[in-house]
């Protein structure tokens, strides 16, 4: 009986977590450690409750979800269309190409000293810090989808009178969405990390700076319950947006 | 429309030296002939079917389609290929739409064209599918859907039918044979497979193993629709066979065709021999 319920993946899971859960309850219980150090699940979970309650969790998560989204949007514009280029251009790639491939070995957030020199403590520094997360993963995605374009769709295409932009825009384009999902997929993980290590750093409304205020306040059920939140917006990001999308394009793409 | 072949040479530049994979190809065919091109694998078959598309060019010599020299690819000239290379990004239905969007046809004719082909090869129920669904008999007939859709003068069909099972073969060479009949398309067809020529051309060029040479033209003048087992068909799939048997022999124990290349002559011969 014990082994068959093991056998279940989901089963198997949530007796992890539920185990993992009743170990941490009474670790908390047993007083070891002060409540503002080791926070109990019980603690954390009323935390959460509150924030949502008096609104100060829906706030951070619209501000970082606000910066998140502009951000993205505008790097997987560019990133589309200069990786377009990139992918088929010998002069770009090696000239654009190469630099883009230099600076995606930086990670993101060493961007936000040079940020803060040109844009102050603004929003703008910020925006700037999460476009430099996604743009470089989308450009470099892009470029590679464009030149592994299959020959033998392009063969078909021009043979069919496909010329110009129209063969950009209906056959080099889809034919590179895989890639594309694939980088937006990954540049949306580096966007968000650096944005969340970005707000960190100064006063900022979004997640990170609720972070820091449980910091401040010794409100350590307040930190704990905030890591959730960020640990639940990039799970839900992943696999509720990202990866059906990605398995769906692939599978009729006839990539699996 | 006429296609003439004029001393087309081709040579390909590689690691080991240069490869001469046509030489001096002379053919004429005419306005609505079915031509087979047969030949050992690596004999040149579709780099002559890529120069007469204008996907590649010639080394020495011409291809002119109505008296005019081919230097790119036209709405005139489409190509089939082996994989059918539908676009999977598109429906069915819109994979037939695709060259008709590409050469400024309004949208409600695309319409009506691509269905007016799609029911020619019994796939009118399938304009909602996606290309991942078909069979791959079904992308064959959707990929000649969409080259007959761009109405070319001229159909350039790279063994199409190669990676079929036979029941299906079969059934796709009436089908085309019917299609012909009623479109009265120019068809060059490139085969590997001998009874496959007979059974659908009005003439058999025979190919030289590599470089790429014609070494005899037959005629075939059995009466249509052919059945690939009928006697006459068998008969005379044999006669050329004995043409083809030594070209496919040589191609195994050339080395400068690739390994996999040898195999592939090797199970052609399975076909010949
Ligand atoms: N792009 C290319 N570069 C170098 N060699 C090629 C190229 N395309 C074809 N060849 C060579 O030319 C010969 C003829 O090829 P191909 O036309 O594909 O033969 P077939 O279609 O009759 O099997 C082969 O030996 C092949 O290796
Ligand atoms: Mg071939």
């Amino acid at each position: 009986m014990v082994s068959r319920v093991f056998q279940n993946t989901l089963a198997r899971k949530l007796i992890f977590f539920a185990a993992l859960i009743a170990v941490w309850q009474t670790l908390a219980w047993s007083g070891w450690w002060a409540e503002y150090i080791f926070p109990s699940p019980l603690g954390v979970a009323q935390t959460l409750a509150r924030g949502f309650q008096n609104g100060t969790f829906v706030v951070g998560i619209a501000t970082s979800m606000q910066r998140l989204l502009i951000g993205f949007g505008i790097s997987a514009i560019i990133g589309i269309l200069s990786g377009l280029a990139i992918g088929r251009s010998k002069v770009l790639d090696e000239t654009i190409g190469s630099l883009v491939l230099g600076l995606q070995t930086l990670p993101s957030i060493c961007w936000l000293p040079l940020a803060l020199l040109w844009f102050g403590l603004s929003e703008t520094a910020m925006l700037f810090v999460v476009v430099m997360g996604a743009l470089l993963a989308i450009t470099t995605a892009t470029e590679a989808g464009v030149k592994n374009t299959p020959p033998l769709y392009l063969r078909a295409a021009r043979n069919l009178g496909a010329r110009g932009w129209k063969l950009y825009a209906l056959v080099i384009f889809p034919a590179a969405l895989p890639e594309i999902i694939t980088g937006m997929k990954l540049g949306w993980s580096f966007a968000w990390r650096s944005l969340m290590a970005a707000e960190l750093l100064y006063v900022s409304l979004g997640l990170g700076h609720l972070l820091m205020m449980g910091r401040e306040l010794n409100d350590m059920s307040q930190v704990v319950a905030v890591m959730l939140v960020i640990i639940a917006i990039g799970l839900v990001v992943d696999r509720v947006i990202f990866a059906p999308i990605e398995t769906r394009v692939r599978e009729r793409w006839g990539l699996i | 429309m006429k296609l003439e072949i004029r001393g087309v040479t081709k040579t390909f530049q590689s690691k080991n030296g240069a490869l001469t994979a046509l030489d001096a190809i002379d053919l004429d065919v005419q306005p609505g002939e079915f031509v087979c091109l047969l030949g050992p694998s690596g004999c040149g078959k579709s780099t002559l079917l890529n120069i007469i598309a204008g996907l590649d060019a010639p080394t020495r010599g011409q291809v002119r389609v109505e008296g005019k020299i081919v230097t790119r690819p036209g709405p005139d000239r489409v190509m089939i290929f082996q994989s059918a290379a539908l676009f999977p990004w598109l429906s069915v239905f819109d994979n037939v739409k695709f060259g008709l969007n590409m050469i400024g046809v309004p949208k409600p004719a695309r319409q009506v064209i691509a269905r007016k082909y799609l029911q020619m090869v019994h796939l009118a129920d399938f304009e909602r599918a996606s290309v991942h669904e078909l069979s791959g008999g079904m992308k064959q007939r959707v990929a000649i859907a969409r080259a007959l859709a761009a109405d070319p003068d001229v159909l350039l069909m790279d063994e199409p039918f190669g990676a079929l099972d036979a029941q299906t073969r079969d059934l796709l060479h009436d089908e085309l044979q019917t299609i012909w009949t009623e479109t009265r398309k120019t068809i060059v067809f490139v085969t590997h497979n001998v009874r496959e020529a007979v059974v659908l051309g009005d003439r058999v060029v025979v190919f030289s193993a590599r470089p790429g040479r014609i070494k005899k033209i037959f005629t075939i003048d059995l009466p249509r629709p052919r059945q690939i087992e009928s006697y006459a068909v068998v008969d005379l799939a044999r006669e050329i066979m004995a043409e083809l048997k030594e070209d496919v022999l040589a191609s195994v124990h050339d080395p400068q065709v690739s390994w996999l290349q040898g195999m592939e002559a090797q199970r052609v011969g399975d076909d010949v021999l």
